[in-house]
């Protein structure tokens, strides 16, 4: 059985963050293993620009920030195995693997790292009635269509849904030619970054429908058009208010989901709240020495954000294989209060904070001149004024370990007015 | 004239209300910070994207390029039509030039293909 010090679980910008950061630790035997047949992930078919200002501190496209790291883990000399899908881990670290060249292998790992990103909601989880006619896709298929295939899938479009990636793959679609007629959104507000609805729909007088919804489809092999209505304020389908739209193409873009089949066969706790594994101040999950980063752990807006928590993760990871587990610290548990969804990490052991954590969230809904407070029995640890906090950007906060030493049981998070 | 613009420099988002003479702006309403009143002024004079797209190469696989540097943005389709019937041949590399100058950028490769 071949054994390494550490798995990492797919190639994109998390994977690879974390094996250049193990790396750097002086952790020897790593391996990446990418079911694709290239390193990057998503990002290489995020061909727009506008990552990276954060850690470059220049806007760069998907495949260009890809490349920068990619280059690092060739620099570093880490071995990557492409073509090869990790199909089972189990609580004695021993991950199953499956490759052409090698068949079905069962590898030892000190620890493993799970990078295994997101995918986008499946099409049965919108409530569409109906046919499945030709011509449905999602945002994210039909941007790998165009950008990696170099294949159109249609002259005139209608896209549900203005998360960003529909956003994205409106103006794209344009720029290729065809005519999207309508973004649809439920929701009275779009969940889509400012910018791209300035730089991709108002740029190219694509009209943003707030607060309507597909109602019908029409075409029985080929999709020939769509029924929209608006909708009232809980979201039913106001009568009388159907418009038909002529179109080949629906993209559908509802948003993206941690990919954690394979974490949840392997008896990794899920939160609900992310539908990523539950981790520890250490990223690493409820299964010794298996670590999380990146878009399995909870969907990022940025990919600095996920660069930057993978290297930890990576870090966390080489010192679990040389070190072993530090115990005995006290334990303190991160509760989201009034205004915030979820928390990652969810405890914090203070005993393994080497200098700070980071903690982050997203919010539930938009708040104007508004304090993030955390408090831990009765006393504030943190607060940070805001002008606007808004659930398309995941928050950062970080404290210092100072702040944190003596402290144990509930730490809550939360939004408040003033 | 009066013209309306959403500020895109952060997640505030603030409705800008601007008043040109011409080509000049003379006043800008609703911004929180000045990098609004700047946004303003550089949308309303001289508006500029960086334009990214794919040309097929010769192979027939897709390479995904972008303009160097931001073009005006009256110029985005004209600019995608010109990257489109380029000639580009397997294989190129990160910063790869395919054309020289389309309105002050040169238009330059992405990603490592072939
Ligand atoms: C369409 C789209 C547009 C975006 N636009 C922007 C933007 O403009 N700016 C910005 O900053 N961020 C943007 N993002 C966010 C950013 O790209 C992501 O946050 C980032 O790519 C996530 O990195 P990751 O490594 O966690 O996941 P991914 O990039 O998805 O990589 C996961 C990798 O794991 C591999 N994998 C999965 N399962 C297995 C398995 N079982 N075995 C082996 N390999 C496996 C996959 O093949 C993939 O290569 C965008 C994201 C999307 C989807
Ligand atoms: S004007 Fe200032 S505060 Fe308002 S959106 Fe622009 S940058 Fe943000």
């Amino acid at each position: 059985m071949r054994e390494f010090d550490l798995v990492i679980v797919g190639g994109g910008p998390a994977g690879m963050a974390a094996a250049i950061a193990a790396r750097e630790k002086g952790l020897e035997n790593v391996v990446i293993f990418e079911r694709d047949h290239s390193l990057g992930g998503i990002l290489n078919q995020c061909i727009h620009n506008g990552f990276g200002l954060h850690t470059f501190k220049e806007e760069l496209t998907g495949p260009e920030y890809a490349y920068r790291y990619a280059v690092k883990v060739d620099e570093l000399g880490i071995p990557y195995e492409t073509g090869t899908m990790v199909l089972d881990i189990n609580d004695k670290r021993e991950v199953t693997i499956i490759s052409p060249g090698r068949g079905v292998e069962t590898v030892k790992a000190g620890a493993v790292v799970l990078a295994m990103g997101c995918r986008e909601r499946p099409r049965g989880a919108l409530n569409i009635p109906g046919f499945r006619p030709k011509g449905v896709y999602t945002a994210g298929t039909a941007q790998k269509l165009v950008n990696i295939e170099g294949v159109v899938p249609g002259r005139s479009v209608v896209i549900l849904g203005s998360g960003d990636i529909g956003l994205i793959m409106a103006r794209r679609m344009t720029l290729e030619g065809a005519k999207v007629k309508a973004v649809v959104e439920l929701m009275p507000y779009s969940s889509g970054l400012k910018r791209n609805i300035v730089q991709c729909l108002e740029d190219y007088d694509i009209p943003l429908m707030l607060s309507h919804t597909v109602v019908d489809i029409r075409g029985k092999d080929k999709l020939e058009g769509v029924y929209v209505a608006a909708v009232d304020s809980k979201n039913v389908p106001i009568e009388g208010t159907e418009e038909y739209f002529e179109c080949d193409t629906l993209l559908l873009s509802c948003g993206l989901l941690p990919e954690n089949e394979l974490s949840r066969s392997c008896g990794v706790v899920i939160d609900p709240r992310t539908g990523g594994a539950v981790v520890n101040e250490s990223l690493e999950t409820s299964i010794e020495g298996v670590f999380a980063c990146g878009n399995v752990l909870h969907v990022h807006d940025l990919v600095d954000f996920v660069s930057e928590e993978s290297a930890r993760a990576g870090a966390a990871a080489a010192d679990f294989v040389k070190n072993g587990r530090r115990t005995g610290g006290e334990q303190i548990k991160l509760i989201p209060g009034n205004g915030v969804r979820y928390t990652v990490p969810g405890t914090v052991d203070v005993t393994n904070v080497e200098q700070e954590v980071h903690i982050r969230f997203r919010v539930t809904g938009v708040f104007r001149n508004s304090s993030i407070v955390m408090t831990c029995g009765g006393s504030e640890v943190f607060r940070r004024r805001s002008r606007i906090l808004v659930p398309s950007e995941m928050q950062d906060v970080v404290i210092k370990k100072e702040k944190l030493e003596g402290l144990s049981g509930e730490m809550t998070v939360e939004i408040r007015g003033e | 004239m009066i013209k309306e613009l959403t500020c895109i420099c952060c997640p505030m988002g603030c409705a800008l209300t601007v008043e040109v003479e011409g080509d000049k702006v003379v006043k800008v309403e609703g911004n929180t910070c000045k990098r609004g009143a700047d946004y303003a002024v550089s949308e309303i004079t001289a508006p500029t994207r960086v334009v990214t797209t794919t040309v097929i190469s010769v192979q027939g696989r897709p390479v995904p390029v972008k303009t160097a540097v931001p073009i005006p943005k009256d110029k985005i389709f004209e600019v995608t039509e010109k990257i489109k019937s380029a000639e580009v041949s397997l294989p190129v590399n990160v910063g790869d030039v395919i054309i020289e100058d389309l309105y002050g950028s040169p238009i330059v490769v992405c990603a490592k293909v072939g």
